[in-house]
């Protein structure tokens, strides 16, 4: 089902999301090159790209999907699968590497039984790699959605993601 | 009026908030009020210091007293003992790493003692969030100066003498840059800042703009009055979530007073500014895929000319310069050139913003003069090595740089030099590397980051450093053979004349300078099958040593069942059945295992 073809849920009135999404490109109407931060406010409603979103973004903007599609894969910051509630982002950035960011990596992925770029089944936590954080002075270093943490060891682990819901 | 007699400056960098600055500040005003010093002492949150190693650091005026690693549990005995008793804490004082000497004062301090903090100046002194605070230390003096006592013309003129050059990499003169963008005539131009700090291993932007904001769009407005542009982008990477919002809070504030916008200083000069945030490609960091990306395009680079300088951001011109560039545009203002040049060599003025990161005691930011040693930002500034082990090599200038041996540790820092020895000044990452790190990974380690950053645009990139990585990957597996070297040096030889941006152009370079100057690590890989820093997995040879009690837990955590032997006898280990997992060394009580 379409974005437009969805209905709310109770009252089958129209669909909320829609009504955000069209709040969105109105902010933007007939500013040149809002391309990328509409994607971006539209992420941050869904968590992620749904494709019918992309499509009614297309049909609203009079872009072509496949240019939208052309850019929504060239950025690392968007994504077209459902993420988790708990992103986490390991730096694997140089200062991070010398200082055995590597290890931390192999170790969330031990804890999380994913590997980096995967979704948990829970849809509790999402791990993926970074380059730098710009936060070397901690190294090595993980951003659990806003949060920083730093001076990383293995053992540190298990008890900062148990403070992810 | 209330009289203030001490300030507790808490940085709020975000080295520093992750360790936990922001409790730290609670924490102060809440136990000044117990001890009913809230009208007595102010507390401030501040840019970065530049000493994240030490953080979360707290700074308390007018003696300059500097804490480090401060922890809550310690305010409360910080405002007991020096802010009511005025007894220092000695404990937590900075200790100098290498003679271990406390040192009460933030001038005093070793990390401090040898830097020149012109664009860092601000950094940790001032609240970047309050536009006021800029202002008391001189803040927009130098756009007042500039739109009303000078023509653009004379502006240019002055940052041309100053021999200011690009401080995001390349290191063109900004001068001569400004000039370009001014003479192309034009209905409309854009000045661009480009914020995209993405070399892994570099935070000075960051720090400059979450510390400091103001002076960048200062910077910015002096360049738009220069070039004849009335609007301006700062393009910021997504990942900077306080930096963006510094930024918007400091753009707010100075429309607000008039500083931006409209009729600024009733000079008939108008400026407005937008944060682009940016969507996670490092290759936008180039200029012409930076603006491909804020017209809201895939960010790829284009061929030039035209220069951004002729055909720019929605083909008008443009000119973009970097955060630590802009950043430097108003002491040359307010100072002149000629105070200016005094800092510096011939060919590279003013100062640097170093990162230094990696295995340095000192992990942080300094500001240095161009033209100081390696060896005196490595050892006088950063302390030295950690835990006392041997240097090896220092990288410089990220994934475009190069590593340089213990040799060249007096080559003076400045942009030709470097470009000499065969690194570059980049965005000014220092990664320091000890004899545990091999340069073959390190090799590795970069171009698998340009690989994956490659736009995939032009085909020497795309498909070469590909190839590079192939080979790199096989040597550091044990798979090289005789002609890999040469092989290497063919192809990076070929990507640095042919690719289409800078990212392809410099790509070989860590390459080539590890090959430069540590070609035997890599004749060891291929020939010996050996890593001489013992880094490569697949290269590791694990024994047991003689200080194995035969406890067996090695052998219960084999997951090869590759180890052998009786209970309270020493263990063997099957070398053609170990899969080198290096389990059985982090089981063994004893550091009876040895990988080399």
């Amino acid at each position: 089902m379409s974005l437009t073809e969805r209905k709310c849920s109770c009252c089958g009135c129209e669909n909320p999301e829609k009504v955000q999404v069209d709040a969105i490109l109105a902010r933007y109407e007939g500013r040149k090159g809002s391309l990328i931060p509409i994607l971006q406010e539209v992420q941050s409603l869904y968590n992620y790209l749904p494709k019918d979103v992309l499509e009614y973004v297309a049909e609203k903007t009079n872009i072509p999907v496949s240019e939208i599609y052309g850019v929504v894969t060239f950025y690392s910051l968007f994504h077209l699968n459902p993420r988790g509630r708990n992103i986490v982002r390991v730096c694997q950035g140089t200062a991070c590497h010398v200082r055995g960011g590597k290890l931390i990596l192999q170790t969330l992925e031990k804890e999380l039984g994913i590997k980096a770029g995967h979704t948990t089944d829970d849809l509790r936590f999402t791990l993926e790699t970074v380059a730098c954080i710009g936060a070397c002075g901690l190294a090595p270093v993980m951003q659990i959605n806003d949060d920083t943490h730093g001076r990383l060891t293995p053992d540190k682990l298990p008890a900062i993601l148990q403070r992810y819901e | 009026m209330q009289h203030i007699r001490a300030h507790v400056l808490v940085c709020g960098g975000t080295g520093c908030k992750s360790a936990g600055s922001k409790d730290i500040q609670l924490s102060f005003a809440k136990n000044l009020e117990a001890y009913g010093l809230q009208d007595e002492v102010m507390v401030v949150e501040t840019g970065c210091h530049g000493f994240c190693e030490n953080g979360p650091l707290v700074i308390i005026y007018p003696e300059g007293t500097f804490y480090c690693k401060v922890k809550v549990e310690d305010v409360k005995e910080i405002v007991e003992s020096h802010l009511y008793k005025g007894r220092i804490v000695e404990r937590l004082l900075y200790r100098e790493p290498m003679s271990l000497e406390q040192v009460p004062s933030y001038s005093e301090i070793g990390f401090y003692k040898k830097q020149k903090r012109l664009v860092l100046e601000n950094c940790g002194a001032i609240n970047p969030e309050q536009i006021e605070e800029y202002i008391a230390v001189g803040g927009y003096e130098a756009l007042a100066k500039a739109v009303t006592t000078m023509s653009p013309q004379e502006v240019i003129d002055e940052v041309k003498k100053s021999g200011l050059r690009g401080r995001g990499g390349g290191g063109f003169p900004t001068g001569m840059k400004w000039e370009f963008a001014a003479k192309s005539v034009s209905d409309k131009k854009y000045v661009i800042c480009n914020a995209d700090e993405g070399d892994p291993g570099a935070f000075m932007d960051r720090s400059v703009l979450e510390g400091d904001p103001h002076r960048v769009l200062e910077g910015m407005a002096i360049c738009g009055y220069a070039m004849g542009a009335d609007e301006g982008y700062i393009y910021v990477r997504a990942e900077y979530p306080l930096a963006i919002k510094r930024l918007r809070i400091a753009i707010e504030q100075a429309e607000a007073l008039g500083l931006l916008g409209d009729n600024i200083f009733d000079s008939g000069f108008s400026f407005k500014l937008h944060i682009k945030e940016g969507a996670g490609a490092f290759v936008c960091g180039e200029e012409t895929a930076l603006m491909a990306s804020i017209e809201g395009k895939r960010g790829m680079p284009r061929p030039r000319p035209p220069f951004p300088a002729v055909s720019g951001l929605w083909g008008k011109p443009t000119n973009i310069n970097n955060v630590e560039t802009f950043a430097n545009v108003a002491q040359i203002i307010v100072h002149g050139a000629d105070w200016y040049c005094q800092f510096g060599t011939e060919r590279s003025k003013g100062t640097k913003v170093f990162a230094l990161t990696g295995k340095i005691n000192n992990t942080g930011l300094a500001e240095v003069p161009m033209g100081i040693t390696m060896r005196e930002i490595i050892y006088d500034i950063g302390g030295g090595i950690t835990n006392g082990k041997k240097f090896k090599a220092v990288q410089i200038g990220g994934p475009s740089g190069g590593c340089l041996p213990e040799n060249m540790l007096d080559l003076p820092v400045d942009y030709d030099s470097l470009i000499a020895a065969g690194a570059m000044m980049g965005s000014g990452g220092l990664v320091v590397m000890d004899e545990d790190t091999c340069m073959v990974d390190v090799a590795k380690f970069f171009l698998n980051f340009t690989q994956s950053e490659s736009c995939g645009k032009c085909t020497p990139c795309r498909e070469g450093t590909k190839r590079m990585l192939e080979i790199l990957t096989r040597i550091t597996e044990g798979q090289g053979v005789e002609g890999d070297i040469e092989l290497l040096e063919n192809l990076a030889k070929n990507i640095k004349e042919t690719a289409l941006c800078g990212l392809g152009q410099t790509a070989p370079n860590p390459v080539l300078s590890t090959l430069k100057y540590f070609r035997h690590e890599y004749e060891a890989h291929i020939k010996e099958k050996r890593c001489p820093a013992g880094v490569c997995e697949k290269l590791a040879n694990y024994t047991i040593t003689d200080a194995c009690r035969g406890c067996g837990l090695c052998a219960r955590n084999c997951p090869v069942q590759a180890i052998s032997g009786k209970i309270k006898s020493k263990h063997v280990i099957d070398q053609a059945v170990c899969i080198k997992c290096g389990a059985c060394m982090a089981a063994c009580p004893f550091k009876a295992i040895i990988k080399g």
